[in-house]
């Protein structure tokens, strides 16, 4: 609620007369705390229009965790958006872009999902064109909107076999009808097909990495963070509640997805020199592992997933403050020009170093705990040789991981990146991130609950 | 008159959706790419609605999603062609092959 009447209030600013970007900037960014800060106390249980937008306790959760991503990116994107002439209208395709997210994470409905998924798509590919003169981002645009056309295509493919053969759209009947004929499972694995697009697991991964790269690095974050974390929730929603009667099918279809995701993502990450196609491959292979989690289908499991996308959000978000400073107040964005980073700016390679120590998994950071439970929630199906596989590739992302780490604190470097002045609101966002890797994974509460409000198969 | 059962016209859509596929799969012009994604949206509103009129006749659940396809798809291709036409100023010219500075 809160945030439709913040759109409204900026479509109201943007009639109004000018006003200086700062004052904006600090303007939406105190909107979003608040924002944030109404999500924290509103907890209720209900449900709306006839079923179709129901919440509950682990909804608002998971809504708090969008919000905090989104105040996050906004207060890292300063730097960049402080010289922007479109400073509104990004917003406005950010927020109508999460506003459609909560409606798909609330839907009790097909139709309400299918709604929510497209306006949380359609926005972003027009932010992912947001630096109107770079060629790079109109390609990066038009790839985004087309493999995202296609797949919300065969998704209603999916959708519409789905309603022949049970004749309804609403979560809590349709289980009933489920009973696993031939057409259903055909229809399963189109509507899988359309979320391991919007995901990017791996055979549906080809888009990620050239939008990742061409977006400008605030709609990259969001797309790496929000969306991947959005579409789970809704999938961990309807995997859990609906297809209960075909569990062990869609069993197999996560663990081969999980598989390929995770060896796929590690593979070409190695080769990778630009920073954000470096982390789009890197986030794919977090997918592997998430899938992994959620392969398990029990209470611990859909726990496990919330649990690691907090974490995901502050590692991947500090990371991408990093990135995002650099590159817009140094205009680098390559992993070699890191080199010898350490030597000009301390503080950024210690952030930097934290984020990628927590995605990698070293102990001390909430990382290794977000994948601990992600994998002890996958073994207890059993499936030991999935859970070496995805251990031995593990092994495989600290190479990637640690070569970046190399590059800033030992490669020597003639020219580095000079000592940057980060505004103190980036600075604030990444110490934020920088906290909450470290508590997250030392605070058992938070897991705990986390556990107490999520559900099982 | 005889009614046309619901086989035929499951195949027609199906017909209609694979046609789709292979069009924005070989074409190579972002407007034909864009036409041929209607097509495939444009099928299944067809399965919607057929459905929706042999099989559960007493509520009308598919012909309420057809409509909002029919309004998605506008929105959608509304995007898209302003995107399209964004390209078009960078590269001038609106074939995919011509958009690939990113690769691996």
């Amino acid at each position: 609620m809160a945030l439709s009447i913040l759109i409204f209030l900026l479509l109201f600013i943007k009639l109004g007369k000018d006003r200086s970007n700062e004052s904006i900037l600090n303007f939406i960014n105190i909107a979003l705390l608040i924002n944030l800060g109404t999500g924290l106390y509103s907890n209720e249980t209900g449900i709306l229009f006839n079923g179709m937008f129901n919440t509950n306790a682990l909804i608002v959760f998971e809504k708090d965790l969008l919000n905090l991503a989104a105040l996050i990116i906004s207060m890292q994107s300063y730097a960049w958006l402080r010289n922007s002439k479109h400073v509104i209208e990004f917003y406005l395709l950010i927020l109508t872009s999460l506003l459609g997210m909560f409606f798909m994470i609330s839907s009790g409905n097909l139709l309400m999902f299918y709604l929510g998924l497209e306006m949380s798509t359609i926005p972003l590919a027009a932010a992912a064109n947001f630096d109107l003169t770079k060629r790079k981002s109109s390609e990066a645009a038009m790839k985004l909107i087309l493999s995202s056309a296609f797949s919300s295509a065969i998704l209603l493919l999916g959708i519409s076999f789905l309603y022949g053969t049970t004749g309804t759209i609403t979560f809590s009947i349709l289980t009933a009808h489920i009973n696993g004929n031939p057409l259903q499972l055909f229809a399963f694995i189109l509507l899988i097909s359309g979320f391991a697009f919007k995901i990017s697991a791996v055979p549906f991964h080809l888009w990620t990495a050239d939008v990742y790269e061409g977006s400008p690095v605030a709609v990259t974050s969001f797309l790496s963070v929000i969306s991947k974390a959005a579409v789970l929730f809704t999938l961990v929603n309807i995997l859990y509640k609906v297809f209960t009667p075909i569990a062990s099918t869609w069993y197999l279809v996560l663990v081969v997805l999980a598989a390929a995701t995770i060896l796929i993502g590690n593979l070409f990450a190695i080769r990778q020199d630009n920073f954000k196609r470096f982390l789009a491959f890197s986030s794919i292979a977090q997918v592997g592992f998430i899938l992994i989690g959620i392969s398990g289908s029990s209470q611990s499991g859909s726990a496990s997933l919330i649990y690691f996308i907090l974490i995901y959000i502050f590692s991947n978000l500090a990371a991408f403050g990093v990135v995002s400073v650099v590159s817009a107040l140094a205009d680098k964005e390559n992993i070699s020009d890191f080199k010898g980073f350490y030597k000009t700016n301390p503080i950024l390679s210690w952030v930097l170093t934290i984020a990628l120590f927590s995605l990698a998994g070293v102990p001390p950071t909430a990382g290794f705990f977000g994948k601990l439970f992600l994998m002890m929630a996958g073994a207890a199906k059993g499936n030991y040789g999935l859970i070496t596989f995805a251990a031995l590739n593990m092994v495989i992302s600290f190479y990637y991981y640690l070569r970046v780490v190399k590059a800033i604190f030992m490669d020597e470097n003639p020219t580095p990146i000079q000592k940057i002045q980060v505004p103190t609101i980036s600075k604030i966002a990444m110490y934020i991130c920088v906290v909450g890797v470290i508590v997250t994974g030392l605070a058992s509460v938070v897991y705990n609950y986390i556990y107490s409000i999520s559900i099982g198969l | 008159m005889q009614e046309i059962p619901l086989s035929q016209i499951l195949f027609v859509s199906t017909f209609l959706f694979f046609i789709g596929m292979y069009g924005l799969l070989t074409r190579r012009n972002l407007i034909t790419m864009l036409m041929s994604i209607e097509l495939m949206l444009n099928s299944v509103n067809i399965n919607f609605v057929a459905f929706n009129k042999y099989l559960f006749p007493d509520n009308l659940d598919g012909l309420f999603f057809t409509l909002f396809i029919i309004t998605i798809a506008a929105a959608e291709a509304a995007v898209a062609i302003a995107i399209i036409i964004n390209l078009y100023r960078s590269h001038n010219s609106i074939d995919v092959d011509d958009a690939n500075e990113m690769k691996y």
